[in-house]
């Protein structure tokens, strides 16, 4: 069964975190991004860029309007996702559970459809020229 | 490492908003500042053991709040206490009172401590270590290397600013729409200032200073995140960011400046530049443009081009025109010549800028521009009397080494 894994956090806190400290987060996430590898159970896996850079649909008198912003104001945002093919949620629970948890909440959302699209197999980085 | 971050950076991430509360609630920058670090000790002792609360934030206000309260009540023990400080203390209605500090009231609340950091009584320098200080976290020391100066100094400078701050009185309730947008407007002014202080600086000191540009970056973030809406603040952050994602590839090894058509574009940060052109797409949806959105829009047609001949100068010329429009000034006129340099060759520009000679006098890059423009149209004295004024209006040594080698070249040429 899929697992998603979304990664909450306070978007002020990752702003205070250090290079150093960031490149330790980013490195437990190397860490299990290899481990599920080897085990055949990592599905696409992204980091999103700030809500400030978001904008939210709406249509709540009909038309639908581009609002600025995250969908949600809340005191944590969502950073980053992950897809994992799991046994079972306790499986799902133990993968997760490898990633630092001390800068928000993760949630797991067990996942009811994935369709793989049709992008390349490549990861795909924030690229500046069209 | 673990990849737990430090207690430390989740309370450096509350400070804005904690200060901000305390500020409100005392209206006294060095309360709030004393019950900040009071909370941020207590929050060291019993975190670790008793775990982080839910709410940091809120867990912060409440016990900086209390603790200023028992200051004041200690210092006033001979005194009569006013009505509200002899209110019990707030064991029991603490999740009342958290609820109520984390009311609406946040976002006015760090607006108006940015605002009271840029009153007009104080000098730029001033206005941008308080900030610095006061909202950043910064420690003296930290301010006083990123502006060169003594710690001591900059300790009575920033003694000074707090109490003319504080005395020139603010009001302290919910903001109109106008004086919002006044007290934004002020506030961008600001951090557009920090990041400029980090950035124009070269050579010594240079990488102490660059941090300035973090941190302004990270205020506009927060900025940002309180009034996302606010397509000027998009267009601040957009510019500042296309700015920073330069930064490698300004500098060469020795410190040297790097012109922006030979820097090395490898070097420049995809990232920040790509999250730049989505935050400036987005403000110009609003139709609203701005001069923070067109200085972006321009800064991204620089940072969209792979090399320096892919440059879109038609739209540049087209944004500096419109930029003339929004914001009139004879820099920006010059930084338009530029665009017709590139455009229609040195003469034109160097017609376009002749009736700036005077206005912009004082202003290295005015001579510096003059100068490379007369160089190709090999009129090398006049080219060489341009530079040695530029020379004599340089303030970091990378600009003096920059020109020194411009003009060597010119008389090797000549």
């Amino acid at each position: 069964m899929l697992y998603s894994i979304l990664i909450y956090g306070a978007e002020a806190l990752v702003d205070s975190l250090s290079d150093d400290e960031e490149e330790a987060i980013l490195d437990r996430h190397r860490a299990l991004q290899a481990q599920l590898t080897e085990t055949g159970k990592l599905g696409p896996f992204a980091r999103l860029m700030p809500t400030t850079a978001a904008v939210t649909i709406r249509a709540e008198t009909g038309e639908p309007v581009v609002l600025d912003g995250p969908f949600a104001e809340t005191k944590e945002q969502l950073l980053g996702l992950y897809l994992v093919d799991c046994a079972s949620l306790e499986d799902a629970v133990e993968v997760a559970k490898q990633l630092p948890v001390d800068v928000g909440a993760l949630e797991i959302r067990p996942v009811h459809f994935y369709g793989p699209g049709v992008l390349p197999q490549t990861p795909f980085e924030a690229a500046p020229y069209p | 490492m673990s990849g737990r971050p430090r207690l430390d950076a989740i309370l450096a991430a509350a400070r804005p908003q904690v200060v901000a509360a305390l500020t409100r609630r005392f209206r006294d920058l060095d309360r709030a500042e004393e019950g900040y670090q009071t909370a941020c000790l207590r929050a060291l002792a019993s975190w670790p053991e008793k775990g982080r609360p839910r709410d940091p934030v809120a867990w912060l206000i409440l016990v900086g709040r209390n603790a200023v309260i028992d200051e004041l009540r200690r210092e006033s023990r001979h005194a009569p206490l006013e009505a509200e400080l002899t209110e019990a203390p707030l064991a029991d209605a603490e999740a009342a009172a958290i609820a109520r500090l984390e009311a609406e009231d946040y976002r006015d609340d760090i607006l108006r401590l940015l605002f009271i950091c840029c009153r007009p009584e104080l000098p730029r320098s001033d206005q941008l270590a308080l900030a610095l200080k006061v909202v950043a976290g910064l420690s003296v020391q930290e301010i006083a290397r990123a502006f060169l100066v003594r710690p001591k100094a900059m300790e009575q400078r920033l003694t000074r600013a707090k109490r003319k701050a504080a005395a020139a009185g603010i009001s302290f309730d919910t903001p109109s729409v106008a004086e919002r947008a006044q007290r934004l407007a002020a506030v961008s002014t600001l951090l557009y200032l920090m990041f400029n202080e980090g950035y124009s600086s070269a050579g010594n000191g240079a990488h102490l200073r660059a941090a300035l540009c973090e941190d302004a970056i990270r205020l506009q973030r927060l900025l940002l995140r309180l009034f996302p809406g606010q397509s000027e603040v998009m267009g601040l952050l957009a510019l500042c960011l296309f700015q920073h994602a330069r930064a490698r590839a300004r500098l060469d090894t020795e410190g040297r400046i790097v012109l922006l058509e030979d820097q090395d574009r490898g070097l420049w940060d995809r990232y920040l530049i790509a999250e730049g052109r989505v935050l400036i797409e987005k403000a110009l949806l609003k139709g609203r443009p701005g001069p923070y959105q067109i200085q972006a829009a321009i800064a991204g047609v620089h940072c969209a081009a792979a090399a320096p001949e892919a440059t879109d100068w038609v739209e540049i010329e087209r944004l500096y025109r419109a930029l003339e429009q929004a914001q009139p000034s004879p820099v920006v006129t010059l930084n338009r010549a530029v665009a017709v340099a590139q455009l229609d060759g040195p003469a034109a520009a160097l017609a376009l800028i002749e009736p700036l000679a005077g206005a912009l006098e004082g202003y290295l890059y005015f001579h510096g521009a003059r100068a490379a423009w007369l160089e190709e149209l090999g009129r090398v004295p006049e080219a060489a009397e341009a530079y040695g004024r530029a020379l004599a209006l340089c303030t970091t040594p990378a600009e003096t080494a920059h020109l020194k080698a411009r003009l060597a070249a010119l008389k090797e040429e000549s």
